[in-house]
């Protein structure tokens, strides 16, 4: 895992951005779920700053520290066959170096 | 990995209960041990031995765990619908006003955000990864809220897991599925229900069930 963020201690993202969640090798502990990788996002929320999993999954300290997101999904752009109504999302919170920016913005 | 300072536990049972191991009360004598209780047994005991985690400590924490469950929550909830004031401190400060309303000390390193619905908006809780709760409030999560089928199922289809708990929500009101992917813990406010204006804080209570605090279900005054 890079900490290319050691030097950035700002985030890189703000409410209203949108993201797509990275496709990632499969990484133990990594709170990023399968389902969402690929997709585009908007983030709802900068939650805050916290101990990086994928690190203290492996008796690390966890640090530096990640920034934490809630980023929301509409249903329809996560699953092509969606039932629900337009309006269904899903929320998740993702770490920063999960998330890069959305070519569309 | 030998068994650490039970040197005596491979002899047959002879009915001499004065062995070296300390049985902790909240085990059963009877059933074997799994895999995992034998490795809950060994780090606690080792815990103890060292001294970094007294026996009094770890059943004093069992205790807080078994005081919390979804009775506090309910307070929680029938409080916001009654004082609106108590309702924007607890959405902006969930813990913090928790505790400082309720004479508590939930001491957690976790957040905790509560997710007010509306009409025009339904919060559904899950954990996809493994089976985070707002434990710190409602104590121990259902068994189903675990299971591989809800946690899998309630993103793909959520309107018809919340039909199989007999739960519908209007096709105008947007379902939005929180997955409690890291260090957040999601509790639902579910909205009040209508006719229930005369109702005291007390009695509101009794309309808070746990599944109305996770999303799968919504407070019913016809019911009560």
């Amino acid at each position: 895992m890079s900490d290319h963020h050691a030097d950035t201690p700002k985030p890189n993202f703000r409410v209203g951005d949108q993201v797509v969640v990275k496709l990632g090798p499969p990484e133990a502990h990594c709170r990023t779920p399968t389902y969402i990788r690929g997709i585009s996002g908007e983030v709802v929320e900068l939650i805050g700053q916290y101990h990086n999993p994928s690190l203290l999954a492996f008796h690390k300290p966890g640090l530096p520290k990640a920034w934490l997101y809630r980023v929301r999904f509409k249903q329809s752009s996560i699953w092509d066959q969606y039932k629900g109504s337009d309006l269904d999302s899903v929320m998740a919170d993702l770490y920063e170096h999960w998330l890069t920016p959305s070519k569309e913005q | 990995m030998t068994h650490p300072k039970h040197p005596d536990h491979s002899h047959h049972h002879d009915h001499d209960h004065d062995h070296d191991h300390d049985h902790h009360p909240n085990e059963s004598d009877h059933e074997p041990l799994s895999e995992d209780r034998y490795l809950e047994q060994a780090l606690r005991e080792l815990l103890n031995e060292k001294g970094i985690i007294t026996a009094a400590q770890i059943a004093q924490q069992i205790d807080v765990q078994d005081s919390r469950t979804p009775a506090l929550g309910a307070k929680v909830v029938a409080k916001a619908w009654t004082d609106p004031a108590f309702k924007k401190a607890l959405l902006a400060k969930p813990l913090e006003t928790i505790n400082k309303t309720f004479d508590l000390s939930i001491n957690t390193p976790l957040e905790l955000v509560v997710l007010e619905n509306t009409p025009d908006l339904h919060h559904l809780v899950v954990c996809t990864l493994c089976s985070c709760y707002p434990r710190m409030l409602l104590g121990i999560p259902p068994a189903w809220y675990k299971s591989t089928e809800y946690r899998s199922r309630v993103v793909v289809e959520p309107r018809v897991v919340l039909e199989e708990f007999g739960t519908k929500i209007s096709s105008s009101t947007e379902i939005r599925v929180a997955d409690s992917t890291a260090d957040v813990r999601y509790l639902v406010l579910p909205l009040r229900p209508t006719g229930t204006e005369h109702l005291t804080e007390a009695q509101l209570e009794k309309l808070v069930t746990r599944d109305a605090m996770i999303g799968t279900a919504i407070p019913d005054f016809k019911n009560f």
